[in-house]
C-alpha cells in the first residue's frame, strides 16, 4: 500500500463506532517514527501542532473520545452477557442519571419489553440499587413526565388475546378529542391519555391505533405533540419502525455519543427478540439492508460482534 | 400468628369424605367445616387437585351449588388460592365502588410486593384485563392516582432507611395534609413508591417532628374519599394489625353486621397473623373476639368463622 492510502485506511479505522483493529496493527504497527510524525501533522483532527517546541501533541479532547470507540467492544460484550434483567435495570438507572435527553430510554425499556420481563428488570433494580425503579423515576423526574414515566414502569399489562373492541372504539375517541382539545389542555396534564396508554394491554392498544386511524385519518403518534407521548405510543403499538429509526439516527457518522450508545443498546436488546422484523422494517423504510449499513459505519470487533448478534436466527 | 388449627390428612381421602358429605339430600355442612376448616393452603389445593382428578369436577363449583348465603361466601374464599382470592375481593371492590376501595389498599399495603404480584396475574387470568387497567377505568383525579400507584408498586424491601429523606418527606406529608389544596402528587408518589421501612421512619419522624401522628393529623380532614383513601393507606403500612382490629370492631358493632368484613379478615389473615389480630381486639374491646363474633351472627356460617378463628370442636 502506498502511504496515502495507508493515511487513508488509518482515518477509517478511527472513524465511525469502534476501531478497526486490524488495520491499526498492520499500518499503524509498522509504520517508523518519520511515517508516525507525518500521520501526526497531517491528522490535525487529532494532534495540535506546537509550532514553538517543534512536536505534534494529542488533542486530549479526541483521546478522550476515541477511548469511548475502543471501548465500544467491551460494552457490546458486557451488555450482552448480562441477563436481560440486571441490563435493563442498569440502563434505566443510566438514563435517569443522564437526565431527561435519555428519558426515551425509560419508555423504551417500559414499554418494547414484556410484562414479565419488565416486571424482572424492576426486580433486579431493588437487588443492584436498593430502591424501587418507580421510586427513583418519581423522585428524580419533576416535570410533565413525571406521571407518565412513573405509570409505564409501573405497568404489568395483561398479556392475553382477548380485547374489547367497543372499548378500543371509545377510547380512540377519548384520545382524539383529548388531542383536539390540546390547547385548552395540554396532552401532558390529561390522566386519561395517560391512563389509556400506561395500563391497557398492548393488543387493545393496537386495536385503539386502529380505530384512531379510522377517526382520524391520521396515525396516532403524529397526532400527539409531545415527545414523549409520540415515543410511547411508536413503542408500544409499532415497536420495530420505533427500533429502526433509533438505529437509522445511531448509524451515521458524526452523532453525538448518547445517540451512538443506542446502536449497542437496541441491537443487544433486540437480538433475541424480534430483530428479524426490525431488519426488515429497516430495509423498507431505508431502502438498504441493516447488516450492510453496519458493514459501513462501524469498525473492527465491535462491528464483527454487531454483525454476528444480527446474523443470530436468520 | 395464626389461628388456624391444621390436622394432617391424606388429600384423596379429603375428597371423598367431602364427596360423601355432598351426595344425596342437602349436605352435611359439619363435615364440610370440619375437614376444610382444620386444613392450610397447601392441603386445600390438593384436595381440589384431588377432587378433580377422581370426580372430574371442580370442588369450587360444587361447594357453589351446595352452600348457600354467607357460610357459601366464606368457604368460597378459603378455598381459592390466596393470590387468586386477592384477586376476586379487588374485583368486587372496583365494581363496588368508592366505599369499597379500602379494601384494595387493605390488600396491597399488608401483602408483600412478590404477593401483589401474585395477585396481579391471577388478575389477569381471571379477568383478562390488568388490575391497574380496571382500577384506572372507575376512579378519577387523585384517588385514581393513588389506588394506581399503590397496587403497581414494586416496593423495595430492604431495611435502609435514609433518615434525611425521612425528614424532607415528613415535611413534604405535612405541608400536603396541612390545607385542602396540598401537594397531592408529592403525597402520593412518596405513599406509593418508597419501601415500607421509609415510610415508617418518615412517619415516626412525622410524630416526632408534629407531636401528633400522621393518622391522627389525617382524620381532621379525612372528608372526601382520597383523603379517606390517604388515610386508609398510612393507617395500613403504619401497623395492619391495628387496622384489622378496628375492621372486626366496626363489622360486629354495627346494626347488621358487615359479614363481608368479618369474613375478609378472618378468611385472609387465619393463616398468617389472627392470633396478634384477635390479642389486640380484646385489649381493645375486653371481650374476646369468638365471643364477639358468636353473639353476632349464627349458624354454618358461624361455626365456620369460629373454626378458623381457632376453636377447637
Amino acid at each position: 500500500m502506498a502511504f496515502n492510502q495507508e493515511l487513508e485506511a488509518i482515518t477509517q479505522a478511527f472513524s465511525g463506532h469502534g476501531v478497526d483493529e486490524k488495520s491499526l496493527i498492520a499500518v499503524l504497527g509498522k509504520w517508523d517514527p518519520l511515517e508516525r510524525e507525518t500521520y501526526r501533522k497531517k491528522t490535525s483532527h487529532f494532534f495540535i501542532e506546537d509550532h514553538e517546541r517543534q512536536f505534534q501533541r494529542w488533542n486530549d479532547h479526541c483521546v478522550r473520545l476515541l477511548k469511548h470507540e475502543f471501548v465500544r467492544f467491551k460494552n457490546a460484550v458486557v451488555l450482552w452477557s448480562m441477563h436481560p434483567w440486571e441490563r435493563d435495570a442498569r440502563l434505566a438507572k443510566e438514563a435517569l442519571k443522564k437526565g431527561s435527553i435519555s428519558y426515551g430510554v425509560l419508555i423504551e425499556i417500559a414499554c418494547t419489553r414484556s410484562s414479565e420481563e419488565l416486571l424482572g428488570a424492576r426486580k433486579a433494580y431493588h437487588s443492584l440499587f436498593d430502591h424501587s425503579i418507580e421510586e427513583d423515576v418519581a423522585s428524580h423526574i419533576h416535570g410533565n413526565d413525571r406521571k407518565l414515566l412513573v405509570a409505564l414502569v409501573s405497568a404489568y399489562r395483561y398479556e392475553g388475546t382477548k380485547v374489547k373492541d367497543d372499548t378500543a372504539k371509545s377510547e380512540a375517541k377519548t384520545l382524539s378529542n383529548a388531542i383536539k382539545n390540546a390547547q385548552n389542555k395540554p396532552i401532558v396534564e390529561d390522566d386519561e391519555v395517560i391512563r389509556i396508554l400506561a395500563t391497557r394491554s398492548k393488543l387493545h392498544l393496537q386495536a385503539v391505533y386502529k380505530h384512531y386511524k379510522e377517526i382520524s385519518g391520521k396515525n396516532l403518534e403524529e397526532d400527539l405533540n409531545d415527545l414523549r407521548f409520540k415515543e410511547t405510543v411508536q413503542c408500544l403499538c409499532t415497536p420495530q419502525v420505533y427500533f429502526s429509526k433509533v438505529l437509522d439516527a445511531a448509524l451515521k457518522n458524526d452523532v453525538n455519543k448518547n445517540i451512538k450508545k443506542s446502536l449497542t443498546r437496541v441491537i443487544v436488546t433486540r437480538a433475541d427478540i424480534d430483530m428479524k422484523e426490525i431488519k426488515a422494517e429497516y430495509n423498507n423504510l431505508y431502502g438498504v439492508s441493516l447488516p450492510q449499513k453496519i458493514e459501513e459505519t462501524a469498525k473492527g470487533n465491535y462491528k464483527d460482534f454487531l454483525l454476528t448478534l444480527i446474523a443470530r436466527g436468520g | 400468628m395464626a389461628t388456624l388449627v391444621t390436622i394432617k390428612s391424606s388429600p384423596v381421602e379429603d375428597a371423598e369424605a367431602l364427596q360423601k358429605a355432598f351426595k344425596g339430600w342437602g349436605t352435611d355442612e359439619k363435615s364440610v367445616i370440619t375437614i376444610l376448616g382444620h386444613r392450610n393452603v397447601y392441603q386445600r389445593q390438593q384436595i381440589r387437585k384431588s377432587y378433580q382428578e377422581i370426580y372430574q369436577e371442580d370442588i369450587l363449583k360444587r361447594l357453589e351449588s351446595e352452600l348457600s348465603g354467607d357460610f357459601e361466601r366464606a368457604v368460597y374464599r378459603w378455598m381459592l388460592e390466596p393470590a387468586d382470592r386477592d384477586a376476586v375481593l379487588a374485583n368486587v371492590a372496583i365494581k363496588d365502588g368508592s366505599k369499597s376501595y379500602h379494601v384494595i389498599i387493605e390488600i396491597v399495603s399488608v401483602l408483600s410486593p412478590e404477593e401483589v404480584l401474585a395477585m396481579r396475574r391471577a388478575y389477569h387470568n381471571r379477568y383478562k384485563h390488568s388490575l391497574e387497567e380496571d382500577l384506572a377505568a372507575h376512579t378519577t383525579g387523585h384517588l385514581r392516582q393513588l389506588l394506581v400507584g399503590l397496587v403497581t408498586s414494586f416496593r423495595y424491601g430492604g431495611a435502609e432507611i435514609n433518615p434525611k429523606l425521612a425528614k424532607t418527606e415528613a415535611d413534604i406529608l405535612h405541608e400536603s395534609i396541612k390545607e385542602k389544596k396540598g401537594n397531592h402528587e408529592e403525597a402520593i408518589r412518596i405513599l406509593t413508591t418508597r419501601s415500607k421501612t421509609q415510610l415508617l421512619a418518615t412517619f415516626n419522624r412525622y410524630r416526632d417532628d408534629h407531636g401528633i401522628s400522621i393518622t391522627k393529623k389525617l382524620l381532621d380532614n379525612a372528608s372526601d374519599d382520597f383523603h379517606k383513601a390517604l388515610h386508609t393507606t398510612i393507617r395500613c403500612i403504619n401497623d395492619h394489625k391495628k387496622y384489622y382490629e378496628k375492621i372486626l370492631r366496626g363489622a360486629l358493632k354495627r346494626v347488621g353486621t358487615d359479614e363481608d368484613g368479618l369474613t375478609r379478615v378472618v378468611v385472609t389473615r387465619a393463616e398468617k397473623d389472627l392470633k396478634d389480630i384477635k390479642e389486640l381486639y380484646y385489649k381493645r374491646n375486653s371481650v374476646h373476639l369468638e365471643d364477639a363474633v358468636a353473639k353476632e351472627i349464627s349458624g354454618d356460617y358461624k361455626k365456620f368463622i369460629l373454626t378458623l378463628l381457632g376453636k377447637q370442636d
